[in-house]
């Protein structure tokens, strides 16, 4: 079965800020390409700056990128200027659900209008909809509610049941746990894994917490600088991530109980500021780097489980171990 | 910590933080006692409304305006053994790391001046030499080419350099207890290691206490001997951080430790049902009574009463048995 959501070769740009790179145009998601099938969920996890929230927006239509295309049901949606209904077809949910609810509109208001707007019952069961909505997100009754009287796990609920009255065939949470304490987390990710399971939602679920992403999605792709460096089906991912990258960020996840590795993983951090990017992005900050990779870039190889690397795409990785080593003088870190 | 004499660094006792009007003042913070020894490291730990930012800022004086201080002592006692208040310790002995370092900072100033500034609080220090001091602490924080950084300006400096930037100009007072507010909070998994790496480090090196602030469970055991538990403005479970965390005993600790997703395991995360009470309605008896799955009508007489070596949970019903993992 095709994906309900293809994006295709997706490349986004923005004009670079500073003077001296003004003609330099910065790529923030660099020839991005991934399915996501019916009733899926797919991670996308990532640092900041990786691109994961541009594929989200530009997915949702709030950006229009430079090359590439996303496809809903087998039909390429516009770059700009979808139509109403397309729109309400791709949902978002933000990280921040204060400032993304009016805060002097009710929050049942708030939902009502959504059903309003897409004219999505009649004007007479609005109100009954409205309830449902709220019940469906465990917030039965608190129609009246405005956003400053619910506490930020009750709004980010909110958000999601706005979400969810458009009917969309494909809702992205991006970053949409990240601001909440432990337990709210927790109520929130099985609140969406709930949903997704009774309503077979598609999803893509955005996040720079590896931790969050085992309990809801079903596969997971890893960005760097605009990359996808590795796609793999979750659990495959905890226990063989291939990529240096992946590794270094699992290994840098704190676990309950577990104290500080001896020594530090081989992932500085980067002056901001950057230099050229070399062939393959992660070359500067990879512990395994070789010559090859200053040269050519990786592609993103393999039958479900991805990597884009040379060294770990090679079966003998073990014996190819490259020269590079954590102190660069450019970039290492302690 | 040696296994004889404790040697405190810190004593806070029966802490009472007010907000609101002074004939009816509201209390987010009450019933706060801890201790941390010369070189320790304590977490508080707790979720948004807890207390634990409140705490930590009354422990330097620098509540936020309308918030006071209306019960309990807060004693730094510095090497020679001397008490000292609050407002004197701040930045002689004293020093703060906050979580969002960009903000902290200011923009209009090159970063080493902005270091140097703490060295010469001090006093008897040419400006020359505080410059001096300062590229040394950028070198010591782990900024690469501290000569050129520190003509640096704020915002050319990534999140997590920034935050040694921060650590640095803590360390310019020559501090000896840390105070750190949520300092990796804000920055990538990647980058928080090295910054904790680099608390564990100077903590060691230097002999720093440290109080660390945080809502991430998880980081806690990386750096910290001790952790406070904090809940509705108490501390409701405090311990050494192996112990509390592998066998909680009191329900909330237990529930937070359970809610945590881990990597590699799916299926429903436990959470805790219902919010935490505002700061206007904690009420009688045991704040966590209404949320916890093992209260019993005598939570609801409950007298608060401080966690002891012997009983490290303020709880009518502590938890026996560990976590399994």
């Amino acid at each position: 079965m095709s994906g309900a959501l293809r994006v295709d070769r997706l490349t986004v740009e923005f004009a670079a800020m500073s003077r001296a790179a003004r003609r330099r145009r910065f790529v923030a998601v660099d020839d991005v390409s991934f399915e996501v099938a019916r009733g899926e969920c797919v991670g996308i996890v990532g640092e900041s700056g990786s691109g994961k929230s541009t594929v989200a927006r530009t997915i949702a239509g709030l950006i229009v990128p430079a090359a590439g295309e996303v496809h809903l049901d087998g039909q390429v949606l516009a770059q700009r200027d979808r139509a109403p209904d397309t729109r309400r077809r791709i949902q978002m949910v933000f990280q921040d659900p204060t400032s993304s609810l009016d805060p002097r509109l009710a929050v049942g208001k708030a939902i009502a209008e959504v059903l309003e707007v897409h004219r999505l019952v009649p004007p007479d069961q609005v109100e009954a909809r409205t309830a449902e909505l709220l019940a469906l997100v465990g917030l039965a009754g608190r129609g009246d509610a405005r956003p400053g009287q619910l506490s930020g796990g009750q709004r980010q609920r909110v958000a999601i049941a706005r979400a969810l009255a458009a009917e969309p065939d494909v809702l992205i949470a991006d970053e949409a746990v990240s601001a909440l304490d432990v337990s709210v987390k927790a109520s929130i990710i099985n609140l969406l894994a709930d949903l997704r399971r009774r309503l077979n939602l598609t999803m893509v679920f955005i996040s720079h917490d590896l931790a969050v992403m085992s309990s809801i999605c079903d596969r997971v792709l890893v960005m760097y600088r605009g990359r996808v460096v590795e796609e793999s089906p979750t659990d495959t991912l905890f226990a063989d991530a291939r990529h240096p990258y992946t590794q270094a960020l699992l290994a840098s996840v704190p676990r309950l109980g577990v104290p500080l590795g001896p020594r530090p993983g081989p992932v500085a951090d980067l002056p901001a500021g950057s230099p050229p990017e070399p062939a393959c992005r992660f070359a500067p900050r990879c512990p395994l780097r070789i010559n090859r990779c200053l040269e050519v870039a990786p592609d993103l190889v393999g039958d479900g489980h991805r990597v884009a690397c040379h060294i770990a795409s090679t079966p003998a990785a073990d014996q190819s171990r490259g020269t590079g080593d954590a102190d660069h003088p450019r970039y290492g870190g302690r | 910590m040696s296994a004889g004499e404790r040697v405190n660094r810190l004593e806070v006792e029966q802490l009472r933080i007010a907000v609101g009007p002074v004939h009816a003042p509201v209390h987010p913070v009450t019933d706060v006692s801890f201790t941390v020894p010369a070189g320790g490291a304590l977490a508080i730990i707790g979720e948004s409304g807890s207390g634990k930012t409140l705490t930590l800022r009354s422990l330097m004086d620098i509540l936020p305006r309308g918030a006071r201080r209306d019960g309990g002592s807060i004693r730094y006692l510095a090497a020679d053994g001397t008490a000292v208040a609050p407002a004197a310790a701040r930045g002689r002995g004293m020093a703060m790391v906050f979580q969002d370092a960009s903000a902290a900072l200011n923009p209009t100033r090159r970063v080493g001046d902005q270091i140097a500034e703490g060295v010469l609080l001090r006093g008897g220090v040419s400006r020359r030499a505080a410059r001096a001091e300062a590229i040394a602490l950028m070198d010591e924080v782990g900024i690469r080419d501290p000569e050129v950084a520190a003509r640096g300006w704020p915002h050319q400096f990534s999140g997590g350099m920034r935050q040694r930037v921060m650590i640095a100009m803590a360390l310019s007072t020559q501090p000896d207890l840390l105070l750190c507010d949520e300092p990796t909070s804000a920055l990538d998994v990647t980058v928080q290691e090295q910054i904790v790496r680099l608390l564990v480090d100077l903590r060691a090196r230097r002999g720093l206490s440290i109080v660390f602030v945080t809502h991430d469970l998880a980081l806690v055991g990386q750096l910290c001997d001790e952790v406070a538990v904090m809940y509705a403005g108490q501390v409701v479970e405090l311990g050494a951080v192996d112990e509390v965390f592998a066998a909680p005993t009191h329900p909330y600790t237990r529930a937070l430790v359970d809610a945590i997703p881990r990597p590699g395991e799916h299926g429903e995360l436990a959470t805790i049902p219902g919010q935490p009470p505002a700061a206007d309605q904690f009420g009688r008896g045991c704040r966590f009574a209404p949320r916890c799955a093992h209260a019993t009508p005598a939570c609801a007489d409950y007298r608060y009463s401080a966690p002891t070596a012997d009983a490290r949970a303020a709880c009518l019903h502590p938890l026996l048995g560990e976590v399994a993992s």
